[in-house]
């Protein structure tokens, strides 16, 4: 068995009073590329921003690389893609400003010297915006600006990737790049946990599939098929406005 | 150029150089993470301290700079700890602040309205050579703070989720940018006073904004902008005997009038080397969400 290298055990999670994580069991091993499925406000995110130390945890064990992850110091091993919102600071910023800030966990006292620069370098060529790099980034559509995070995640050489629902809201050619750069990193033995509502491009990638409902991991093992098909007539989904545990889930692979 | 001659004169000059140079350099991480409004509540509450110095026959300056940073501090753990409520927190913060200090100068014996005014909106005349002192030195820790550190400010008031996962102590760089902040109000207290030191944190960098792409031309050209204006206003005010504050904070908005006048040329040029330099063969720009439809919103 290989050393896990994101590891949640019963992790509970209440925000503003409401239970959004209700014990949940999470295991990445090392080389494995595991998506995290769910319909919205299912938990995707409460559950990958617990194990970076962004929510509060009421009970459980996380654990990243074998440490406890209040313990945990070794963070150029993990490179991070929070779920894109329109946040962006006040203050105009270029692209290489932005991707250099994912390097400073690698830098001593903030200062980044040359292999730091060529490592900035690297990432943006590696999502295929290294032409960008002296642009701002208010002037990149949204599937550019994705690419953006993604280098600033990647700048740090990181063991393992996680990304918080890295296709939404990108257009077809930055989707390519995207799966193509993952796949590169993935070959290269980085462990990746993202957040996914649909399997789309990245499907041949994804090693196991969990499966959360309503801050509940209702399934764990091979990728559902259905998910990156359910454009197609016939297929069966929950709505996300549906009231919770009416339905069942339908998609064959999880009955 | 005879208003060298006047030693009033060049401790003025000294100061609002020193203010032109540190008040843009925090206040863009202010706007940066949208709290432009952060330093007008340490102002406000800056004016207790004000007072208290007054009262204590202690140095308005010191006593302003130590009560500032007590609030900053406080607006600080506010925003962690005050969630919905923090708002109203604040609020409250800010007027304790600006009450606090009206009643102490005037329970001070040596404390009038008149001697707040001063504070309020900057005097020039009444800048001594210990408070050109105390500007000088809180001036170096304010410079030191924004450049040296400027890598991690800029991470945690561009992304504090990211900045965390990179292992950035944020909590203790937050702290250090409020602490920074409420040290520059006071810096330029004496010169601006304390009612428009928010207008030199934040104007200057919004004027920067209308025509810098990157981050570091932004601060470049705003300290740039706030050395000017408050040198100009300083000069301006001496001549014409009109308040430097004031002077000074117009000389800022006709500077962003100018940038923003600039800007809109200045960004279609930039719009058509672009175009030139990508050719029409870019289809990464023009196709983005539209596509999705109502069930791709379903994982399952
Ligand atoms: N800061 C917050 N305060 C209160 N409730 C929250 C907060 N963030 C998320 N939630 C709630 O937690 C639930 C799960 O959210 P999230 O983890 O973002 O879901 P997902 O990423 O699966 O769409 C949602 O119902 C959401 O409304
Ligand atoms: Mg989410």
């Amino acid at each position: 068995m290989t050393e896990p290298v994101v590891s949640l055990r019963g992790v509970r999670a209440d925000l503003g009073s409401r239970p959004v994580l209700r014990g949940i069991d999470l295991t990445v091993h090392r080389g494995e590329v595991v998506a995290l499925l769910g319909a919205n406000g299912s938990g995707k995110s409460t559950a990958v921003r617990s194990v970076i130390g962004q929510v509060q945890t009421g009970a459980g064990a996380i654990e990243l690389f074998g440490t406890d992850r209040r313990r945990f110091r070794d963070w150029h091993r993990v490179g991070y893609v929070p779920q894109r919102t329109t946040a962006a600071g006040g203050v105009p910023a270029t692209v290489t400003e932005v991707v250099s800030s994912g390097r400073l966990s690698r830098a001593r006292f903030g200062v980044l010297r040359k292999a730091d620069h060529a490592a900035v370098r690297r990432a943006l060529d590696l999502v295929g915006m290294a032409d960008r790099a002296k642009d701002s980034v208010d002037a990149l559509s949204g599937g550019q600006h994705q690419r953006v995070l993604i280098a600033r995640a990647l700048a740090c050489e990181p063991e393992l990737l996680i990304m918080d629902e890295p296709m939404a809201g990108v257009d077809l050619a930055s989707q390519e790049v995207l799966a193509h750069t993952l796949t590169e990193q993935v070959s290269q033995g980085t462990t990746v946990l993202l957040v996914l509502h649909e399997l789309g491009p990245l499907e041949p990638l994804i090693d196991r599939a969990v499966v959360l409902r309503d801050g509940c991991v209702v399934h764990d093992g091979p990728p559902p098929k259905a998910v990156g098909q359910h454009a197609l007539p016939g297929h069966d989904h929950v709505h996300p406005h549906a009231p919770a545990g009416a339905e069942p889930i339908r998609t064959g692979l999880l009955s | 150029m005879d208003f060298l001659d006047y030693a009033f004169m060049q401790r003025a000059l000294l100061a609002a150089v020193l203010v032109g140079i540190t008040a843009p350099a925090v206040g863009i991480y202010l706007v940066q993470r949208r709290q432009a409004l952060m330093g007008d509540g340490i102002g406000h509450v800056a004016m207790t301290g004000v007072g208290l110095g007054f009262l204590l026959t202690w140095s308005p300056v010191w006593m302003a700079t130590l009560v500032s940073v007590l609030g900053a501090v406080l607006m600080e753990l506010i925003r962690w700890y005050g969630k919905t409520r923090g708002d109203i927190a604040l609020a409250m913060l800010f007027y304790g602040g600006m009450a606090g200090g009206v009643m102490f100068i005037n329970l001070a014996p040596t404390g009038s309205n008149a001697n707040l005014t001063s504070y309020l909106f900057g005097s020039l005349s009444t800048v001594s050579q210990s408070d050109v002192t105390a500007i000088c030195v809180l001036a170096a820790f304010v410079v030191l703070v924004t450049l040296g550190l400027r890598r991690q400010l800029f991470a945690v008031s561009q992304d504090e989720e990211f900045a965390r996962v990179t292992g950035l102590p944020v909590r203790v760089l937050n702290l250090l940018t409020a602490v920074t902040a409420a040290v520059t109000v006071t810096v330029a207290m004496r010169v601006v006073g304390l009612l428009l030191v928010s207008a030199l944190m934040v104007v200057p960098v919004a004027a920067a904004q209308q025509i810098a792409r990157s981050f570091a031309a932004t601060f470049v050209i705003a300290v740039a902008i706030g050395v000017s204006v408050t040198i100009g206003g300083t000069v301006t005010s001496y001549y014409q005997d009109v308040p430097p504050g004031a002077t000074i904070v117009l000389l800022t908005l006709g500077a962003f009038i100018a940038l923003t006048a600039l800007a809109a040329p200045l960004a279609r040029r930039r719009a058509r080397a672009r175009a030139a330099a990508d050719g029409a063969t870019d289809p990464g720009d023009c196709t983005i969400p539209g596509s999705r439809r109502a069930a791709d919103e379903v994982g399952v």
